[in-house]
């Protein structure tokens, strides 16, 4: 319920352990066929270790990271993600959020949250917020 | 065709100029069970509201939906006319997603994709082209349900990556 949230709360941890497998089914599945995110040389030659996750997975695991989070009663309203670096399959990605604001308008209970994908090395390479509805005591 | 570019010129032509606000053939796609079964199951996510129809037809919703970004795997029509994009490698920048309502399946989602900006950025990757498109999803009844803004990044010289311009 919206009158749980307070600012400054912040969401369970989502954790991911991507493989190339993984980047494969999501290629397939969102026919997103870049090279770079399944082809090892293509990715070398840009300057890469390693193939490179879909900036657009990492979208997928935030609003999961979201959604999970409000569950079936809330609304996921609006979704802004940046990919600022690039991640890795084999490393783990690790999605947080926290509550930033926390409002009501026109009886609707908002909620907005910075979220994020944290690397191995404890930096947010993949920055972004969400704007939820959530149900209120009141509204029931 | 584009030749090498120095850094007093511009990669932005009137004809790519020209793209700014052109409409994408509109492209209808039906809301398939089992597409969003398996991006369901690529992303990870195990959300019953996707998969479990029992589940979904007894929540808030009333039956089985898509997942938030589910739309990346629904892609834009061509546009009326060739896109002359100027580069070879190709990097996705980020989306802001809007949600009016839920995309069920079962829905048919119409999308129409437009160039709302082009600008140049000139970095350790020499010139980059940054493409600011709007996406707008809309239903069966008429309902604008979402809009992606997506930024695209474009660069560099070569062999075109596969996939450029489908994004």
């Amino acid at each position: 319920m919206f009158e749980d949230v307070n600012v400054g709360d912040e969401l369970p941890e989502l954790v991911k352990h991507p493989d190339n497998r993984q980047l494969v089914m999501y290629a397939g599945a969102s026919q997103d066929f870049v090279a770079i995110h399944y082809d090892l040389n293509v990715a070398k030659e840009a300057g890469h270790p390693n193939v490179i996750i879909h900036g657009a997975l990492k979208s997928a695991w935030l609003g999961e990271l979201v959604t999970g989070w409000i569950g079936p009663e809330g609304r996921l309203l609006e979704l802004d993600v940046s990919y600022r670096a690039i991640d890795f399959p084999g490393d783990t990605a690790t999605c947080v959020g926290k509550v930033i604001d926390a409002r009501i308008e026109d009886g609707v209970g908002l909620v907005e949250i910075e979220i994020g994908l944290r690397n191995p090395e404890g930096a947010i390479s993949t920055p972004g917020r969400a704007l939820v509805s959530l149900p209120t005591h009141s509204a029931t | 065709m584009t030749t090498s570019v120095s850094s007093d010129d511009t990669v932005i032509s009137e004809e790519l100029r020209s793209f700014i606000d052109l409409e994408s053939n509109a492209v209808t796609y039906e809301i398939e069970r089992h597409a969003v079964e398996r991006f369901t199951c690529a992303i990870g996510d195990p959300n019953p509201l996707y998969t479990n129809k029992d589940f979904a037809e007894s929540s808030s919703y009333g039956g089985l939906i898509a997942p938030p970004t589910f739309f990346r795997s629904l892609l834009p029509g061509d546009y009326p006319r060739p896109y002359p994009e100027p580069f070879a490698h190709i990097l996705d920048g980020g989306s802001k997603y809007r949600y009016n309502e839920p995309v069920r399946v079962g829905d048919q989602i119409t999308i129409v994709r437009k160039i709302t900006d082009l600008f140049e950025k000139h970095g350790r990757m020499g010139t980059m082209l940054f493409k600011i498109s709007e996406i707008s999803y809309t239903n069966q009844e008429g309902r604008l349900v979402a809009t992606q803004t997506t930024t695209t990044i474009t660069y560099g010289t070569g062999e075109k990556d596969s996939g450029v311009g489908d994004h």
